[in-house]
C-alpha cells in the first residue's frame, strides 16, 4: 500500500526471471561444450593422431545434446529479443562454433561454412528465421580454431607427422588473407584477430624448422617463406 | 589505449585489404566466404555509425530543451517557454523517427548501444516538461505513444498502397529508468533556482516528488539493470540537497527576509555545482 503511483510507473519488467532461465540453460551448454573439447583435446596426444576420425565421430554425437539444449534455450525468451540477451550465450556460442569448426577441419581440412556450423548446432543463419549464429560469433569461433591449429602443428611434429604442419600453414595463411578483407572496428573481434598473426608466425616457424632439415617431404612453396 | 593504426584510418585498412586481395587466390572458397562477411559487417557498422550520429543530435537538442526549461522559473510568462520547448521536442521526435526508420525490421537491441544516450536524454527532457506542466511523472506508455511516425511509402509503392506506413519507436524500460534518474538532477537544479527567485512553494513540492521517485527506485533495487543501481547513488545525493534546502527554508524562512534567503541558496548552489559534473 506504500507502493504509490510513481513506484508502479517505475517498476517495469526487466525479465529478471527470464534471465534466470537463460542462465541455467547456458550453463548446461557450457558443460556440453567442455565435454566436446575434452574429447577433441586428445588429438594432441601422440596416440590421438590415428584416432582422429573416431574422436570426430564421438564429438558429433555429443553435438546432439547441444542441439537439444539450444532448442530448450530458444523457448526461454521471445525470439525478437535475441540481442537483448545476446551477451549471455555469446561466449558459449563462440566456443561451440570453434568446436564445430575444429571437427570439420579435422575431418576434411577445410574451413567450415557458417551454414554448416549453424546446421551442426541446430540454429539459423539469418536473424529473421529465429535463433541464429551472428557473423561475428562465427568469426570469433574460427579464430579460436586458428590458435588450436597452431598448437596442433607443433604436436603433430612431435608425433612424427611432418606433412600436417604444411597443410595447416596453407590453411591458416588463407584464413589470414580472408580476415584481412574485413574492415574490423576496435571491438572484441578485432582484438582476437590481432592474435592471429602470432598463430601464423608460430606455424611458419614449425614449417621453417621442418624444411631446413629436409623433413618436409612435400616440397611446397609455402615451406620456404 | 592501444589503438592501432588500422582503427584510425579505415581507408588505409581497406586499401591494404585490396592489395592483399590480388595476392590471395580469388577463386578460393575461403576468400569468397570472407567477401560475403566483409559486406555483412560493413553494412552493420555503417548502420551503427549512422545511429550514433542521430543519437548525438538527439542528445544535443534534448539538452538545449532542458536548458530552455530551466528558464521557466525566472520568466513571467511560463507558457511561452513551454510552447517553445514543445516545438523543440517535436524536432527531436523527428530525429527519433529517423532512428525508427533505420531500425525497421531490425532487432532493436542489436543496435541499442548506438542510440541509448540520445534516448535517455530525450526521456529526461520530455519528462521534465511533463513535470513542469502536470507536476507528475510521465509514464513509459505516454512517451511511447508520442513516438509513432507516419512514413510515406517510398518510390512507386504509393500507387499500390495509398496512405502512409506507421512506424513506431519503443523506448526500452531501462532507457526510461535511466532518463528518469537523470531527471532528478534537473529537478534538484530547478529547486535551487526557484528558491533563488523567492518561490518557496516549489521546493516542497519537488522534495515530495523526488522522495516518491527515490522510493520507486529503491523498490526496484538491484533487480533492475546495472546502470540503474549506479544512478541510485546520484539520486540520493540530489534528494539530500533538496531536503536540506527545504529544511533551511522551514527553519530560517520565517526569520530571514526573502532577498537574503535567495543569497543563502545561491551560495549553496555554488558549493554544490562542482560535484554535479554529469548533466
Amino acid at each position: 500500500m506504500w507502493k504509490n503511483r510513481i513506484t508502479i510507473t517505475l517498476t517495469v519488467s526487466f525479465g529478471a526471471s527470464l534471465l534466470q532461465d537463460i542462465r541455467k540453460v547456458v550453463q548446461t551448454l557450457e558443460q556440453a561444450a567442455r565435454e566436446i573439447l575434452t574429447v577433441l583435446q586428445s588429438v594432441h596426444q601422440p596416440s590421438g593422431f590415428k584416432e582422429i576420425p573416431s574422436k570426430c565421430a564421438r564429438a558429433r554425437e555429443l553435438f546432439c545434446t547441444v542441439r537439444t539444449q539450444i532448442t530448450d534455450l530458444k523457448t526461454k525468451f521471445p525470439m525478437e529479443q535475441y540481442y537483448r540477451f545476446h551477451e549471455h550465450w555469446r561466449f558459449v556460442l563462440q566456443r561451440l562454433a570453434f568446436l564445430a569448426a575444429f571437427v570439420v577441419y579435422l575431418e576434411s581440412e577445410t574451413l567450415v561454412t557458417r551454414e554448416e556450423v549453424a546446421r551442426i548446432l541446430g540454429i539459423e543463419v539469418v536473424r529473421e528465421k529465429g535463433f541464429h549464429l551472428d557473423v561475428e560469433d562465427y568469426l570469433a569461433g574460427v579464430l579460436i580454431m586458428a590458435s588450436e591449429l597452431s598448437r596442433l602443428a607443433v604436436n603433430s611434429v612431435t608425433a612424427g607427422d611432418y606433412t600436417r604442419p604444411l597443410r595447416i600453414s596453407n590453411f591458416i595463411n588463407e584464413l589470414d588473407s580472408g580476415f584481412r578483407l574485413l574492415n574490423l572496428k576496435n571491438d572484441p573481434l578485432r582484438k582476437r584477430y590481432d592474435g592471429l598473426k602470432y598463430d601464423v608466425k608460430k606455424i611458419e616457424e614449425v614449417v621453417y624448422d621442418l624444411s631446413i632439415r629436409g623433413l618436409a617431404k612435400e616440397s611446397e612453396s609455402g615451406g620456404d617463406k | 589505449m592501444n589503438k592501432r593504426e588500422g582503427e584510425a584510418c579505415p581507408r588505409k585498412n581497406a586499401d591494404s585489404a585490396s592489395d592483399r586481395d590480388t595476392n590471395a587466390n580469388p577463386s578460393s572458397p575461403v576468400i569468397a566466404a570472407f567477401k560475403v562477411f566483409q559486406q555483412e559487417l560493413d553494412t552493420k557498422h555503417d548502420k551503427y555509425e549512422r545511429l550514433v550520429k542521430i543519437s548525438r543530435d538527439v542528445t544535443i537538442d534534448s539538452k538545449r530543451t532542458i536548458f530552455l526549461l530551466h528558464r521557466v522559473t525566472s520568466v513571467p510568462d511560463a507558457e511561452d517557454v513551454l510552447k517553445e520547448a514543445e516545438v523543440k521536442l517535436d524536432g527531436v521526435r523527428q530525429k527519433i523517427g529517423q532512428i525508427a526508420e533505420e531500425l525497421r525490421g531490425e532487432d532493436i537491441y542489436q543496435f541499442h548501444r548506438a542510440f541509448t544516450p540520445g534516448i535517455q536524454e530525450y526521456v529526461e527532457a520530455v519528462s521534465f516538461l511533463h513535470y513542469i506542466r502536470h507536476r507528475s511523472l510521465i509514464s513509459l506508455e505516454e512517451i511511447n505513444a508520442r513516438l509513432v511516425f507516419m512514413r510515406a511509402e517510398k518510390g512507386g509503392a504509393e500507387t499500390l498502397q495509398p496512405g502512409a506506413q506507421v512506424l513506431t519507436f519503443h523506448v526500452t524500460p531501462s532507457d526510461y529508468l535511466l532518463g528518469v534518474a537523470d531527471l532528478t538532477g534537473e529537478l534538484m537544479r530547478m529547486c535551487i533556482s526557484s528558491v533563488g527567485n523567492g518561490d518557496i512553494e516549489t521546493p516542497f513540492q519537488l522534495s515530495q516528488f523526488l522522495r516518491q521517485i527515490h522510493d520507486g527506485f529503491s523498490y526496484i533495487g538491484n533487480t533492475g539493470p546495472y546502470e540503474v543501481s549506479k544512478k541510485l547513488h546520484t539520486l540520493r545525493q540530489s534528494l539530500g540537497k533538496v531536503e536540506d534546502a527545504c529544511y533551511a527554508l522551514r527553519v530560517r524562512g520565517s526569520e530571514i527576509p526573502k532577498h537574503m534567503l535567495a543569497d543563502v541558496f545561491s551560495s549553496r548552489t555554488t558549493l554544490m555545482d562542482p560535484e554535479e559534473g554529469v548533466v
